[in-house]
């Protein structure tokens, strides 16, 4: 029974947002903060498989984001709307309802395949070489969709907001935030299964020490490229539902800035915790809004408050222990598998 | 390419890559003694260029409070850069003192460091940003410019002087880390942390004469770079820094010889991708340079890649 119960809570929990939002009982801007957590949470979650579990040091986490969001978006524009750029819509709009996933499922892989770009690099190289590797692909990812003039260059690539009221057309439902809540769902489901299974306890053992795990016969190459290339996939995910919900996107968004609020929440929510990672991702985010009338003074103070809490809690929020581990109840009911004593 | 127009490239690869070179060195200081990414530094920089700004505008009496007397600009630039070099110093230290000494006495895994550094950068850039608004600031011209004619090459004094300069530094950091007793105090410390405190080394003095060093040379940088394109503005440290980092693990981090070397060969690559294909590609081949070097030899020209113990 208490299998259920989480994924049922999630789902009743989404039912309901999807309900309020539907029924207009929270207002545009509430909804546009709730998807922002949504992506945050997706982001911040799948880093920390490479960052906390794995224990390498990522810091081009945008770049794979900024790949997804390109390829999801170009294809549901070129696909489902007319535009200057692409000419007349090949499928009809009202097909982008039921295509829709598979695009950002599209994104997700080409990403994932970007990821390919450090995962190879990663199998000579760990640490901080490493991270010149991923800051570097950031850097080659953002530099090369600046100089595609066909998908807009510098100048950005809009359009999406045409898929999306294709979208409602037919079914009428807020599906940004229906698609949000799905791929949160998806990506912590997939990752918690992932670092529970045999065969996921292979990155952690990578990352206590690969010798001795390449002895106990862990494929480390092979665990590297899995744990990069879900992890990149997640995040073009992500960046494919950003663009959906932003409506506009250009590389500048993708910048090392963006990798660093990522990283942030990462490290905030403590290394090799999925649930600090969600915990983190919901509080940074509102955090940003709520301080957001101090405009630039806003981030003053949030580093400040961030540096504060290391010095209190040097190992992040919770540390690597699950919000479970904390509280020892919530196991009676949210459990989506057994632990061995 | 005629050898003029190289030559003339050349020059500007040269000094380029001494800016480069003079920041990558911060970071390959610090992270040889601590194994910490200060990524802090590269706003470090752009502090101590403000900093310069304004003791130069100080020294001359654009304020309504100034010295009674005018002195010689020349000898303006000396006294901003000794200054700029003591309080650039001074807020390293800080630093320092205030956010990873506390984290390193806990015992924080290195990470949380990296990540407080980057939080430290931010507080400074957006700091910067808050209390001075967004407005450019333009450096006064304390050197005044003359431009050589060498052999039909343009050769200016400031770019003599930032060029000249990095190699004195050069030589007085080489000299320092390998001949005097802090240095050898540093290379001790990055070769067994554990042991240095028990043979009665003063751990923390190391530390903060690491910071030192690598602050005012990241102050040296900020001045000479405001002094040869003297636009200031508060991000001026974000990508300048970055590719510092890049430079200094491109040469091997925690090496001098390769924070200069790898300082140059980034200014090199810099300058002539930018001579031979469109300026809007520099980023991608320099990086895709980057990405083929460092998955050929992944530890940097100069790093020497440690043996993992079982």
């Amino acid at each position: 029974m208490r299998r259920f119960t989480s994924a049922a809570s999630y789902s009743l929990f989404c039912i309901l947002l999807i309900a309020a939002a539907h029924g207009d009982w929270i207002n545009a801007y509430i909804q546009i903060v709730i998807m922002f957590i949504g992506i945050n949470i997706i982001l911040s979650s799948s880093l920390n498989l490479i960052n906390g579990y794995m224990g390498e040091f990522s810091v081009g986490h945008a770049g794979f984001m900024a790949v997804g969001a390109y390829i999801t978006s170009v294809l549901n524009v070129w696909l489902f709307t007319s535009s200057q750029v692409f000419g007349p819509a090949l499928l009809s709009p009202s097909s982008a309802i039921l295509l829709f996933p598979v695009t950002l499922l599209a994104g997700g892989v080409g990403a994932a395949l970007a990821g390919l770009l450090v995962a190879v690099p990663s199998f000579r190289t760990r640490g901080d070489y490493l991270a010149i590797i991923t800051l570097a692909v950031n850097y080659i990812v953002k530099s090369s969709i600046e100089n595609m003039q066909v998908i807009g260059g510098a100048r950005g690539f809009m359009g999406m907001r045409g898929v999306v009221n294709s979208m409602q057309d037919v079914v009428n439902l807020p599906w940004t935030l229906v698609w949000v809540c799905t791929c949160v769902g998806a990506t912590i489901w997939i990752l918690y299964r992932f670092v529970n299974s045999t065969y996921g306890k292979g990155i952690i053992a990578i990352r206590d020490d690969e010798i001795a795990a390449e002895i106990m016969s862990v494929d480390t190459r092979r665990m590297k490229m899995t744990a990069f290339m879900l992890s990149s996939g997640l995040a073009g995910i992500a960046g494919g539902l950003f663009a959906h919900v932003l409506g506009y996107i250009n590389p500048g968004t993708f910048t090392i800035m963006k990798s660093t609020e990522v990283l942030v929440m990462v490290y905030l929510g403590g290394m090799g915790s999925l649930s600090g990672s969600v915990i983190s991702a919901i509080g940074l985010t509102l955090i940003l809004e709520l301080f957001r009338p101090l405009q630039v003074a806003k981030w003053v103070i949030v580093p400040l408050l961030l540096i504060l809490l290391m010095l209190f809690r040097p190992e992040g929020i919770l540390g690597n222990r699950e919000l479970t581990d904390v509280f020892p109840r919530l196991r009676r009911w949210f459990s989506l598998q057994e632990r061995q004593p | 390419m005629e050898l003029q127009i190289f030559m003339q490239n050349l020059l500007n690869a040269l000094q380029w890559g001494s800016f480069y070179a003079l920041i990558a060195l911060g970071y390959s200081l610090v992270y040889g003694v601590l194994l910490l990414i200060n990524f802090a530094h590269g706003d470090i920089f752009m502090v101590g260029a403000y900093l310069g700004f304004f003791i130069a505008t100080f020294l001359l009496g654009q304020y309504a409070f100034g010295l009674p007397f005018a002195l010689d600009p020349t000898f303006i630039f000396i006294i901003t850069l000794l200054f700029t070099m003591i309080l650039t110093a001074g807020l390293g230290v800080t630093i320092e003192r205030v956010a990873y000494r506390p984290l390193r006495r806990k015992g924080a895994s290195r990470l949380y460091v990296v990540i407080t550094a980057l939080m430290c950068g931010l507080i400074l850039e957006n700091g910067n940003l808050a209390l001075l608004g967004a407005s450019r600031r333009s450096f006064p011209e304390l050197l005044p410019k003359t431009v050589y004619d060498v052999g039909g090459l343009a050769l200016s004094n400031t770019k003599l002087l930032v060029i000249v300069t990095t190699i004195v530094v050069f030589v007085l950091l080489e000299t320092i880390v390998r001949k005097t007793k802090l240095g050898m105090a540093m290379r001790a410390i990055s070769y067994d942390r554990m042991a240095v405190p028990l043979m009665g080394i003063p751990i923390d003095t190391v530390i903060v004469f690491t910071f030192v060093l690598g602050s005012s040379m990241a102050a040296l940088a900020g001045v000479l770079f405001a002094t040869t394109y003297p636009v200031l503005e508060p991000y001026m440290g974000a990508l300048v820094g970055w590719k510092a980092f890049i430079a200094a693990v491109l040469g091997g981090i925690g090496e001098i010889r390769g924070a200069f070397v790898g300082g140059f060969l980034l200014g090199f690559v810099e300058i002539f991708v930018a001579a031979f294909f469109p300026s809007t590609l520099r980023d991608l081949i320099a990086f895709s340079i980057l990405l083929v070097f460092l998955s050929i030899k992944p530890t940097g020209i100069f790093g020497i890649a440690r043996a993992t113990k079982i």
